[in-house]
């Protein structure tokens, strides 16, 4: 086996991998104040790209201050999110509330392809496209700034749940009634759920899109974040990132070996395969709760 | 549906317990099955074969999908999968020789062995688990038929259906078309309806309403869930090679793709889970809607003379369509089926609602 290719696939997967914890952490953002299985996440990340491209291009700002303001829209378009479609739909059985996210997906999705048209428009951060050499290894700088604004947002996220807020958003997630009872608002910090997560969502959109150019296909990110989320525990955002470190890896190491062999695009298979192992072997994915329904 | 119950007084329980308890019903079905036999030489042939068509096949899909959904209460989020696995089975049979009725059986019944595969998940876990790996298994199934060369002919391959001969007959013409999407259509109606009048039916609704309880009652979940799957998947392999053979004529991989199986989900929530009629309407609603919406949305543009660009037309329908699941999800989330039995009680007793049961 050749050691250094190896290794390239295997620390350029990391960094993919963290990027990828980017849009799974929004799902478990969500999931874990009001358990509700966010489906539209690929949507928000592609959404987030757009609008950031948006007020680049409709004011004519330039991007470090048209991101800070995307990310302020996105938080309401969070928090309208909630307000509208999910809040009237809280206690309904399960099935429905996925249908809504699914719902969401694809009216996001084509509303932003009749706005804003399905050509692929380039996101240029400024990150050379040269690459970082790590020895004999090549990096890509794009993920490594990824992989690291990745790692900053949970560090931020960990110090988040200290506060005063952040106790109430754990609160909430562990008991829903209880937190009532004690006159914590529940909608309010579902809400901020959704807000954070959008948020979350449009920094994966600006690094993915500087990745691949910001189109429709940044919403197929969704399976990738879902993988991610449920292998580390859909409750758990340092399982999150963990997760998206392992899944990056094996992705890439597998996916190298397996594309020479069978034709490519065996990125998506690893990724279901993993998603359907992690279901059958340990539901309650990697640093979960214990207390996943099992028949 | 402008009937009333006045006058209608079952004295034994195989009067009540049939099919259409009530004779009005009966009459409006046998209006409706006159209506759709005699649709080809009333219809254009163009709405014929672009919208009845399809709207029937997809139909059976919905029920088959309607059974493990609404009735066994598992969720299946890669019924696409398992409709492409059927229709693949059965152009491949037709194109070796295979007699047409036993390559589409046969296409069914692969269709149920590959669900039970499905199910495996379901013996495991439930809820939103279920959806995510049953998901999972929609892409792997994509992957799967669009990389074996054995199944697609190759990728971005087309796979030319043969011609079919239904009893030694050659069916050829779009009425003959029409009817064989009508009978099976039918055959799945009427077993649906059956469905929940035998034992089988009233198990799967134990297993939904919770599956511990059924089994305290003498329900094995576990029999009753693979019962659900293999049965729904074979109704699904069967819609699948009847939507190729009569409607598509040629099968690629994209015609069972994973947004497939999300049309087929919103065609059952919109319809209403556990609703035949709703099936119907749900199937019509989801496929007609999104085209009436653009051809609305480009005459009204057009009226007050503003410029759509063709890709916003082109993108327009699916807007709609993921804001009509939204909508029907927040105003009536049993579907149309709900709105319909609503309707329907309503005017039963009219205009003595106070008498309503």
């Amino acid at each position: 086996m050749d050691l250094t290719l190896f290794g390239e696939l295997a620390i350029n997967g990391a960094m993919t991998g963290l990027m990828y914890s980017l849009v799974a952490m929004g799902i478990v953002l969500i999931y874990k104040s009001s358990a509700v299985p966010n489906l539209a996440q690929g949507a928000m990340t592609m959404l987030g790209g757009y609008v950031v491209l948006a007020i680049a291009g409709g004011f004519g700002a330039p991007l470090w201050v048209a991101i800070p303001l995307a990310l302020a829209t996105m938080f309401l378009v969070g928090v309208g999110i909630e307000r509208v479609a999910l809040r009237r739909l809280a206690g309904r059985p399960i099935i429905m509330i996925l249908m809504m996210t699914l719902g969401l997906d694809i009216f996001v999705r084509a509303t932003s392809m009749t706005i804003w048209g399905g050509t692929n428009r380039p996101m240029q951060l400024g990150i050379s496209d040269t690459p970082l050499f790590l020895g004999p290894l090549l990096l890509n700088r794009t993920y490594v700034v990824g992989a690291v604004v990745a790692i900053a947002l949970f560090v931020l996220f960990l110090l988040f749940f200290r506060t005063r807020m952040g106790i109430v958003l754990r609160a909430i997630s562990d008991d829903y009634t209880a937190s009532w009872s004690v006159g914590i608002s529940v909608e309010r910090g579902v809400a901020l759920s959704w807000a954070l997560s959008s948020v979350v969502a449009t920094t994966a959109g600006v690094l993915w899109g500087s990745v691949q150019g910001v189109d429709q296909s940044l919403a197929l990110l969704l399976l990738k974040g879902v993988a991610v989320a449920v292998l580390g525990g859909l409750d758990s955002i340092g399982g999150a990132i963990l997760a998206g470190l392992l899944l990056g890896i094996f992705e890439g190491v597998a996916s190298g070996y397996l594309d020479p062999l069978v034709g490519g695009g065996s990125r998506d298979l690893v990724i279901a395969m993993t998603l359907i192992l992690t279901i059958l072997i340990r539901p309650h994915g990697l640093f979960g709760r214990h207390d996943i329904e099992r028949i | 549906m402008l009937f009333r119950q006045a006058g209608i007084f079952h004295t034994d329980y195989a009067t009540n317990r049939a099919l259409f308890p009530l004779p009005a019903d009966r009459w409006m079905i046998i209006i409706l099955l006159l209506l759709a036999l005699s649709a080809p030489f009333t219809m254009s042939s163009l709405l014929l074969s672009t919208n009845v068509l399809p709207w029937l096949v997809w139909t059976s899909a919905a029920l088959g999908l309607n059974l493990i959904l609404g009735w066994a209460g598992q969720f299946h989020f890669g019924y696409a999968a398992i409709m492409g696995i059927g229709a693949y089975t059965a152009v491949h049979g037709a194109r070796n020789g295979i007699p047409w009725e036993i390559a589409v059986v046969l296409g069914g019944l692969m269709a149920s062995v590959i669900g039970v595969v499905f199910a495996f998940a379901a013996l495991r876990v439930k809820g939103l688990y279920l959806a995510l790996s049953t998901l999972a298994l929609q892409y792997v199934m994509d992957w799967v038929i669009s990389h074996v060369p054995a199944i697609s002919g190759g990728t971005q391959a087309t796979l030319q259906a043969p011609g079919m001969r239904l009893l030694g007959q050659a069916v050829t013409s779009e009425i003959a078309l029409y009817y064989v999407a009508l009978g099976w259509c039918l055959i799945v109606t009427v077993f649906m309806l059956n469905l929940r009048r035998t034992a089988l039916g009233r198990a799967l609704v134990a297993v939904r309403e919770k599956d511990f309880a059924a089994a305290v009652i003498g329900v094995h979940s576990l029999y009753y869930k693979l019962v659900a799957f293999a049965t729904s998947s074979f109704i699904g392999g069967i819609s699948g090679a009847i939507l190729i053979f009569t409607f598509y004529r040629a099968a690629t991989p994209e015609q069972f793709a994973v947004n497939v199986s999300i049309e087929l989900l919103a065609m059952v929530i919109v319809g209403g889970l556990g609703s035949i009629i709703g099936s119907y309407f749900g199937a019509a609603f989801i496929l007609l809607m999104p085209g009436l919406m653009n051809s609305l949305i480009a005459w009204v543009a057009q009226l007050m003379g503003a410029a759509l660009g063709v890709e916003a037309l082109a993108h327009i329908p699916h807007a709609v369509y993921g804001a009509l699941i939204i909508v029907f999800l927040l105003v009536e989330p049993m579907g149309l089926g709900k709105m319909y039995n609503n309707l329907r009680n309503y005017l039963l007793v009219w205009p003595f609602g106070y008498a309503r049961k």
